[in-house]
């Protein structure tokens, strides 16, 4: 019993605060991503955004929160009920799971594990289906057409996807997140990934379903796409999934093409080294998601054949011939990793 | 103790899930019984230490071929009565199938210490490589051209699937974006000063 306590129950308890602090964190960070989407949107469209609940409208979040949850939970008649619950469940769960393997720090992370990088791929995989699902359980045409929309769209880019990582995992020769980012990366190898940078942070975008391929939920024809028929709470476990997986996808970008924790440009000198790393890791996931709204106040929606092309017929083979590319180079300047 | 515990939560659910998989009346909740088995065996996979085939797993089979053949089944609607009817058909067969597998098991494992064959070399030391790497040793050297005859068959196997899928169907707009951007102003505007009530012919117009 004695060994019992030691080994798994205080570690145990350890580990359920970690899970605690980073969930919340998560959720904090989540709840004022919407807050500054809005009022950059609303900046960038010339209008004020929230403004009225609590100073300059920070409290909005929270405002809106309270009020989904204080509304009355509506079940479509021919709805599998089970599937039709299990969707938001799955969509918010996935989205959280993910960040047990994000590196704060070099010591700050939940598990360090050695295949960090496929965990992430596998997670973010696996955000399909709380959507496919959602389209299917209410036994509605337009969350369906919306759900088909978007599985096919995520299929697709997860590909492209796919081979971008490769690229990287060329250039640092580990599958363990923490030694990712602080793998020795010589300048020119920045340069040479910063293509696959932009394909990334694209395929980001249509992972997420977000403008301009925010095709799923395309309100000028399907309605509201997938979760239509979603009110209440349930609608906001998917508002904040999709939130939660848009700053994950941020995350991976910084980890994997940023630098992480680590300060910019390669700046390791006095001023910029006595700022904590987390701080750091915030900054660089806070750019990469003023981009995606960005995009969104920009762009117009792409349509549906013009976004599988882009997937499939540009990224496709110019992330596969680009992994040729970045393994020809390192050959050749004889520094793959491992050597 | 945790990790029998482990092991034994994983296999019930498995087993349990299989089961129903086959059972469960509607084929949507099959397909995702068919997952929870995905999940579990990736389970019991990183129990004994294979961390990366877990994963790979999930990616492969959770991420991309469940996520196919849930979209099928979705699409299909399939028509349980016409399913029962077949059920008494393909009985005797199924039962022939099922007992040859039975027997197979039973042959092995009857003969179970017999049967290992020691491995052509031995396994890496877990401890100073990760199964990634180790995997990869392998597979990129002794392996070498069975990896690669594998790759050229999914390839082959590939483009055969988009060969038959392909029809070229008349009456169709398609976009071509290369010749969209290709044009420039001269071919595309033309400015005509109009004389009042003369009016003017479009090029493409005329019939």
């Amino acid at each position: 019993m004695e060994n019992f306590y030691e080994t798994y129950a205080v570690p145990g308890f350890w580990m359920l605060l970690g899970v605690l602090a980073v969930t919340i964190v998560v959720l904090i960070c989540v709840a004022y991503i919407t807050y500054a989407e809005r009022k950059v949107m609303g900046a960038m469209q010339l209008r004020q955004g929230p403004s009225t609940v609590g100073p300059f409208g920070l409290l909005q979040p929270f405002a809106d929160g309270l009020k989904l949850m204080m509304k009355e939970n509506i079940v479509p008649t021919g709805a599998d009920r089970f599937v039709y619950y299990l969707a938001p469940a799955l969509t918010f769960v996935f989205a959280l799971v993910a960040w047990a393997v994000i590196p704060f720090d070099s010591k700050l992370v939940l598990a360090n594990i050695n295949v960090g990088v496929l965990y992430l791929f596998a997670i973010s995989s696996l955000g399909v289906y709380g959507i496919i699902l959602a389209g299917w359980a209410p036994n509605s045409r337009y969350a369906f057409l919306g759900g088909l929309r978007s599985a096919a769209q995520m299929v697709s880019y997860e590909v492209s996807l796919g081979l971008v990582i490769v690229c990287v995992l060329l250039c640092t020769g580990t599958l363990n997140l923490v030694e990712l980012v602080e793998a020795p990366r010589p300048f020119w190898q920045w340069i040479l990934l910063f293509p696959m940078l932009v394909v990334f942070f694209i395929s980001a975008l249509a992972e997420t379903n977000r403008a301009p391929f925010d095709l799923p939920e395309g309100e000028s024809e399907i309605v509201g796409g997938y979760n239509v028929e979603y009110g209440a709470f349930a609608f906001a476990l998917f508002f904040i999934g999709e939130y939660a997986n848009m700053m994950l996808l941020s995350g991976m970008t910084v980890i994997l093409f940023l630098g992480g924790w680590l300060p910019p440009f390669g700046m390791d000198f006095a001023p910029f080294t006595w700022i904590p790393g987390p701080v750091w890791f915030l900054l660089k996931i806070a750019v990469v998601l003023f981009c995606f709204v960005w995009a969104r106040a920009t762009m117009p929606r792409y349509r549906y054949d013009q976004l599988m092309r882009l997937g499939w017929k540009i990224f496709l083979p110019f992330s596969l011939v680009y992994v040729v590319f970045v393994a020809g180079v390192l050959l050749a300047t004889n520094s793959l990793p491992g050597q | 103790m945790i990790i029998e515990l482990a092991f034994y939560l994983f296999s019930a659910v498995l087993i349990a899930a299989a089961a129903g998989v086959v059972f469960a009346k509607n084929p949507v909740h099959s397909v995702l019984l068919l997952i929870l088995c995905f999940f579990n065996a990736a389970g019991l996979m990183l129990l004994l230490g294979a961390e990366f085939l877990a994963l790979i797993m999930v990616i492969v089979y959770v991420g991309a071929v469940a996520v196919l053949f849930l979209f099928v089944v979705m699409m299909l609607d399939v028509n349980f009565e016409q399913l029962r009817k077949g059920f008494t058909k393909f009985l005797p067969f199924g039962l022939g199938v099922g007992g040859v597998l039975l027997a197979q098991l039973i042959f092995v494992f009857s003969n179970w210490p017999a049967m290992i064959v020691s491995p052509r070399q031995p396994m890496p030391d877990p401890t100073q490589v990760t199964n990634t790497e180790a995997l990869g040793r392998i597979l990129y050297t002794d392996y070498f051209y069975i990896f690669q005859i594998s790759g050229i068959i999914l390839l082959v196997a590939m483009i055969g699937a988009i060969v038959l899928t392909q029809r070229t169907r008349g009456g169709v707009l398609r976009q071509n974006i290369a010749q969209q951007t290709q044009r420039t102003r001269e071919e595309t505007v033309e400015m005509v000063n109009v004389a009042v009530g003369a009016g003017i012919e479009i090029p493409g117009d005329a019939k």
